[in-house]
């Protein structure tokens, strides 16, 4: 089976809010000397084709649109986390695509990849949150689309997987080729690299893509006719007021206010 | 007249409440941009002969009803299948669609088959200039992007959650029967399993949230924050580690990636506040956050703080609310 994960690189999205900013030209997040990592879900996506390649010999191949020069790190993590190749497509511009424009982009490298039996995503990108890359590749690429799985089965048949939905899981049976966007759990924690796996990656090949190499199909754009107004940082007044004293106090204090507000 | 088309969903007959949300979003646009409001219910089952009722009360005069046995809980490919033909025939100018398990998959892919401009996950729509301007969460819930839309066809997903359900306007309304075409054979994906997970009071719609955290431990601190729970009438909620790591289901989860709450009471215990999280709760009416350390930023969205080990808090609260209650 061969597996294709999107990797998206962000600036870390745990960082201190203090260290947030809007470029007011880009109304995107300001990148420089912010740390960048693996998009959060990208890397249980990976973790998820890991184990399809441990359990059944899955050829796995990430693919990122960004700009080469910054997305190296990424690359090699995930290199060495176990991915047997990369390809990059270098775009200085792809902290500014829009979702639709980059799905339409990353469907081209995957036509141009060849084969791909199985698309892995995270379920949303840990900065926008568009939750669109997924169902429009699918979309781009003709494939089967299932969103927030957490765990995939692939035995002799169709692959069944495991979607969350608001009240506990559905098992979906899918029909290959598919595109998964993957959310965390239990069963899909990222692997660490092993320091061998870390020398071992460098010695796997990279490839690097110019968006002018590939054919994007003809469908028409979704991102276009959409336009970014701001990008603004809500003013937040914190107003809390401590309930101090022993835990009794604390306690008699707390229950006291739920009455007053008529929640008890 | 061209319309706003609001997809509901019923798939086991009952229609959604994220459904009935929508038209909050629609009443916001119509006005301005002076759009017809049209809703397409789809599902199956003996509970549509009233959804359309619902609609109607919420202000929706036009109903359009799919009565499909393909379109049950999960079946997104059949929704896509009816929703898709019922755009082609309707021609819709604006798409509003819940941004819920099925619908986060079908906003984006109709506006692919449709040509169509996408915003997803939006918490707010309103109009300028001729456009339709919908606002969104970015950056883990640090910023908000506004979205300026032109473009028609225009297909919006919206959080669940974050618009309230209309005041009821009842108006007199007509409900058009439409036949899909389906072949089950073409769907590329089937659900196989549905499989529920035990949790009493519904986390989206309980009027009291208690949420655990990393700081939990474990899934014994569970135990009793649904001892706490029930004796508020409320469910639990959690942040992602207590999620990720099975000490409860994942569907608990609360945040960016987890559900929009918005109850009277959330109260958090043992939660830092990181922005992903507030994200889902911020539109809670009174936040009273439980934490060991004072510099936690949940202390700067909470309204009330207790700052203590929840191991010596929560025990005498639960005695104290059930003294309260007479329990
Ligand atoms: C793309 C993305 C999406 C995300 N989506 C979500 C989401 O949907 N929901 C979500 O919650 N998070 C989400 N996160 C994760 C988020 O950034 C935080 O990592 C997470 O919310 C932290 O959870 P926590 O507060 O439980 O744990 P921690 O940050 O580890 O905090 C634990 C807290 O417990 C306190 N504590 C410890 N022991 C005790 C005790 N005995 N008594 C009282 N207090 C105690 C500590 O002081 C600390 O403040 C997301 C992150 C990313 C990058
Ligand atoms: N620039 C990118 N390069 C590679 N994959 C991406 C990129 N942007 C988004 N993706 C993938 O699409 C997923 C969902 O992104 P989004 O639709 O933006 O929420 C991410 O988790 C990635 O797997």
């Amino acid at each position: 089976m061969d597996v294709v994960v999107c990797l998206k690189q962000v600036v870390d999205p745990e960082l201190p809010v203090r260290d947030f900013a809007v470029d007011p030209g880009t109304q995107r997040q300001v990148r420089e000397g912010r740390p960048l990592v693996i998009s959060t879900y990208d890397e249980n996506a990976l973790e998820v084709a890991l184990q399809l390649k441990d359990a059944s010999g899955a050829k796995v191949k990430v693919l990122t649109l960004g700009p080469a020069a910054a997305v190296s790190e990424a690359i090699r993590l995930a290199l060495a986390m176990g991915a047997d190749e990369a390809i990059v497509v270098d775009d200085p511009r792809a902290p500014e695509l829009s979702g639709a424009e980059k799905a339409c982009t990353l469907a081209a490298a995957i036509r141009r990849i060849g084969s791909a039996d199985l698309i892995l995503t995270g379920c949303e990108s840990a900065d926008w949150a568009e939750r669109v890359v997924a169902p429009l590749l699918a979309e781009d690429l003709g494939a089967a689309c299932v969103t927030f799985v957490s765990r995939v089965e692939a035995g002799d048949g169709a692959p069944v997987v495991r979607r969350l939905v608001e009240d506990g899981y559905h098992l979906v049976e899918v029909r290959l080729p598919a595109v998964l966007s993957v959310t965390s759990d239990e069963s899909n924690r990222p692997r660490l690299p092993k320091v061998k796996d870390i020398m071992a990656a460098k010695r796997k090949p990279v490839q690097t893509w110019s968006p002018a190499d590939l054919t994007r199909s003809s469908a028409r754009d979704p991102g276009a006719g959409v336009e970014v107004r701001g990008v603004v940082v809500p003013e937040r007044t914190s107003r809390c007021e401590f309930l101090t004293g022993e835990p009794a106090e604390q306690v008699t204090a707390l229950a006291q206010r739920l009455r007053d507000q008529k929640l008890l | 007249m061209p319309d706003i088309l609001v997809v509901a969903t019923a798939p086991d007959g009952t229609l959604s409440r994220s459904s009935l949300e929508l038209i909050a979003g629609a009443h916001a646009i119509s006005g301005p941009l002076g759009l017809g409001v049209t809703a397409v219910l789809l599902g199956t089952g003996p509970g549509l002969a009233d959804a359309p009722q619902a609609l109607h009360q919420h202000g929706v005069a036009r109903v359009l009803r799919v009565d499909h046995p393909l379109l049950t809980a999960g079946e997104s490919d059949a929704y896509l299948r009816a929703i898709e033909q019922v755009a082609r025939i309707e021609r819709p100018e604006v798409v509003l669609i819940s941004a819920d398990t099925m619908g986060r998959d079908l906003a984006a892919r109709l506006a692919w088959r449709l040509g169509a401009a996408l915003v997803t996950e939006c918490f707010e729509l309103a109009s300028g200039d001729g456009a339709v301007v919908a606002r969104r969460q970015v950056y883990g819930g640090r910023a908000v992007a506004t979205m300026a839309v032109t473009r028609r066809p225009a297909v919006f997903s919206m959080k669940p959650r974050s618009l309230d359900v209309p005041a009821p306007s009842p108006v007199s309304g007509t409900v058009e029967d439409l036949a899909v075409e389906m072949d089950p054979g073409d769907l590329p994906t089937r659900v196989r399993q549905v499989l529920r997970e035990q949790s009493d009071v519904g986390l989206e719609d309980a009027q009291v949230v208690i949420g655990g955290g990393r700081g939990m431990g474990g899934p014994e601190g569970f135990a009793q924050l649904g001892e706490l729970a029930s004796a508020l009438g409320g469910a639990v909620g959690a942040s992602r580690p207590p999620a990720d790591s099975g000490w409860v289901p994942l569907s608990w989860q609360v945040g960016q990636t987890g559900k929009t709450i918005r109850p009277a009471l959330y109260v958090a215990v043992g939660i830092s506040g990181a922005t992903q999280h507030v994200a889902g709760v911020s539109g809670s009416r009174m936040i009273v956050a439980i934490n060991r350390d004072p510099e936690a930023p949940i202390f700067s969205v909470a309204h009330l703080g207790i700052v203590a080990d929840f191991r010596e808090i929560v025990p005498p609260l639960i005695a104290k609310i059930k003294e309260l209650k007479g329990l």
